[in-house]
């Protein structure tokens, strides 16, 4: 099944498609290191600082327990906000697609090394 | 008794669901992703049942019932690490990716030796996560059936024989079924028990997190009262803190590096769908390990460490609490949600693993060149299914049923952080990344937390040459710095130019793999 080569270098220098993975990094960069930091100071603040983190502070409430709890709605926040976010990130690619992409390109495995991709049924 | 027919009822159910997709199971695509048409809320639902496995359940509860708050740290780093799958390795997979993890780095390097030791890592960490649920349910069994013949061998045996049923003849459709209805089980067992627990407290969480604070035991023989909500009850310096550190690591960096949760994106339409199912899990996920803070100091407050320790050990602690909140008849129910679930993770792990032998390692390594028909793969599958399931009972009657699940999950999340994540973020993300820097990056990743897990104490004892429980600390910088120094070494322009094609198809979907019509 012959396909035509899609111009991948064309589309991945157009300004829409720059524009998509520059909103991209920077909102999964940002995300990233907010998560990341989040989580880890429960482990390094209770870890090192145990008489701190066993401090009461709401009723029986250790401050470690406070804030590992707080570490669930701070997951499903973050995704939800992702959830979102990505909404945007599928219409730019849409339209990078329908303005860049050649119609005929349905299925992948145009690329000199993607054979390897081709072996099962989609190259029947 | 009890417990036994409501087993049956549910291993007749999920065969009756195998029976049913092997009927519709025609092609490869079929067997081993489900036809790609698995919606966002069903893959959510299997997702999270992949990931609410027996070690999960059985394992934390009983930490959380020996350690309070420490042992609930995993429960927290269980649900964030879906973040990570969310945010940096779901969508990019299902677009450049075909059946297994290791289709996204062959996608622009050598794919022979890419594949081979991909499929390596995978089968370590299926195997490691599979003896976990299998020395669970063999503590399980050899609980419930005290009285009559059957001990904990036994048990493996027979859960080894049902997983390799479901994978042979059902593929992935019957797995994914498997793995939802088990979901939906464990879910309602987990929220059962855990108003029972609030019952036996009028209702009151104050009441129970008071009581927390005074939990009773005997330590190196004497009587002793803790306060549960207090961090350090496990992890006790020296090395402890540095221990937390390093499993919190092995926690948050492995989820997306696990071969049976990243093929799942695999069984969704498109992108968006994958996204969607990761969401719907992370709701999921993050309210059953809410509740395993109830379930866990339940048991450490109803039936009490010294009790938990004499009649089954750490890992029996949540069917303790069910039998000492509902009675017999609860504990049957409990015990058979339990022996569910590990059926449905062990086949889900099974699936995997046999997919990336037969699509990586015979498809593409030995018949590398060479036309393989998907008959021949979905053959080569379900042979490996086979000998899978005979190798992991084996080991699972070796090791026995003392080691706690949780805790042996957590060594395979560190072989998955060391040796796959680095590996997958680097070919998605840098444009230099290489044949040499993936293959080292993944050799020396397996190798180090393999080679450090071996040498820790939980293997070596008191004075072990490596401090530390979890090995994630140094193995997972270690997989990291060697596939960046093998990618320095050499040089590959083609890659480097194949990498354009790789971030146009991952941010666009444009020529990821279709669903097929049904």
């Amino acid at each position: 099944m012959a396909t035509p080569r899609p111009d991948w270098e064309g589309m991945a220098s157009s300004p829409a498609f720059q524009d998509l993975l520059r909103s991209k990094i920077r909102f999964i960069g940002v995300a990233t290191v907010f998560f990341l930091t989040y989580y880890f100071a429960l482990p390094i603040l209770s870890g090192y600082w145990p008489d701190l983190m066993g401090r009461k502070v709401l009723g029986e409430f250790s401050l470690a327990y406070v804030f590992a709890f707080s570490q669930f709605p701070m997951a499903w926040i973050v995704a939800a906000i992702y959830l979102r976010v990505a909404a945007k990130f599928d219409r730019q690619a849409a339209a990078v697609v329908r303005e860049y992409g050649p119609d005929s390109v349905v299925r992948g495995g145009t690329a000199a090394h993607a054979d390897d991709l081709l072996t099962g049924e989609s190259s029947q | 008794m009890t417990a036994i027919l409501m087993t049956l009822a549910f291993v007749v159910a999920t065969l009756g669901i195998t029976a049913w997709a092997s009927r519709r199971s025609t092609g490869a695509s079929s067997f081993f992703a489900a036809g790609r048409n698995i919606t966002a809320w069903q893959n959510g639902l299997a997702v999270a049942g992949d990931y609410m496995s027996a070690a999960s359940f059985l394992g934390i509860t009983g930490l959380i019932a020996y350690y309070g708050y420490d042992g609930f740290l995993y429960s927290v780093g269980f649900l964030v690490a879906y973040l990570t799958v969310l945010l940096v390795v779901a969508e990019p997979l299902r677009n450049t990716g075909k059946y297994t993890m290791a289709d996204v780095l062959a996608f622009r390097l050598s794919p022979r030796p890419v594949r081979a030791i991909a499929s390596l890592s995978t089968l370590t960490i299926s195997g490691l996560y599979m003896i976990a649920q299998m020395v669970g349910a063999g503590a399980m069994v050899s609980l419930l059936m005290r009285d009559t013949g059957i001990d904990f061998s036994m048990s493996v045996v027979s859960v080894g024989l049902l997983m390799t049923v479901y994978v042979v003849f059902g593929g992935m459709l019957a797995t994914t079924w498997v793995q939802i209805v088990k979901a939906i089980l464990l879910m309602a067992g987990v929220i059962l028990l855990s108003v029972m627990v609030m019952s036996q407290f009028g209702y009151s969480f104050g009441a129970l997190f008071e009581a927390a604070t005074q939990v009773g035991y005997t330590e190196n023989g004497a009587a002793v009262q803790r306060d549960f909500l207090q961090p350090g009850l496990y992890y006790k310096p020296p090395y402890g803190p540095l221990n937390l550190i390093s499993l919190s690591m092995a926690l948050i960096l492995g989820t997306a590096g696990l071969p049976h949760i990243l093929v799942r994106f695999y069984t969704v339409p498109d992108a968006p769908t994958a996204r969607k199912s990761v969401v719907w899990a992370m709701g999921i996920i993050g309210v059953f390990y809410l509740l395993t803070t109830l379930l866990g100091l339940g048991a450490a407050l109803l039936v009490g460490r010294d009790t938990i320790a004499t009649q089954g050990g750490i890992n029996m602690s949540a069917p303790l609490l069910a039998d000492a909140v509902g009675g017999e008849l609860f504990l049957a129910f409990i015990a058979a949600v339990t022996f569910a679930t590990i059926l449905a993770v062990v086949a889900g792990l099974t699936i995997s693993a046999s997919t990336s032998v037969a699509h990586d390692f015979y498809s593409n390594v030995v018949r590398a060149g060479k036309q393989t028909t998907p008959r021949e793969e979905v053959t080569v599958a379900r042979i490996t299914a086979v000998a899978m399931g005979a190798g992991a009972v084996g080991l699972a009657i070796l090791i026995g049923p003392s080691a706690n699940v949780a805790f042996l999950v957590g060594l395979a999340f560190a072989v998955a952080a060391s040796a796959n994540l680095p590996v997958i973020v680097l070919s998605l993300f840098w444009r230099r990344f290489n044949t040499v820097g993936a293959v080292s990056g993944m050799g020396v990743g397996l190798l180090a937390s393999i080679v450090l897990i071996g040498i820790s104490p939980s293997f070596m004892g008191a004075d072990a040459w490596f401090p530390l429980e979890n090995p994630g600390i140094v193995s997972i910088p270690a997989g990291f710095l060697a596939a960046v120094i093998g990618t320095l070494l050499s040089r590959d322009t083609e890659a480097e130019k194949l990498y354009t094609e790789l971030l146009v198809r991952a941010n666009t979907g444009l020529g990821a793999e279709k669903a097929t019509s049904h």
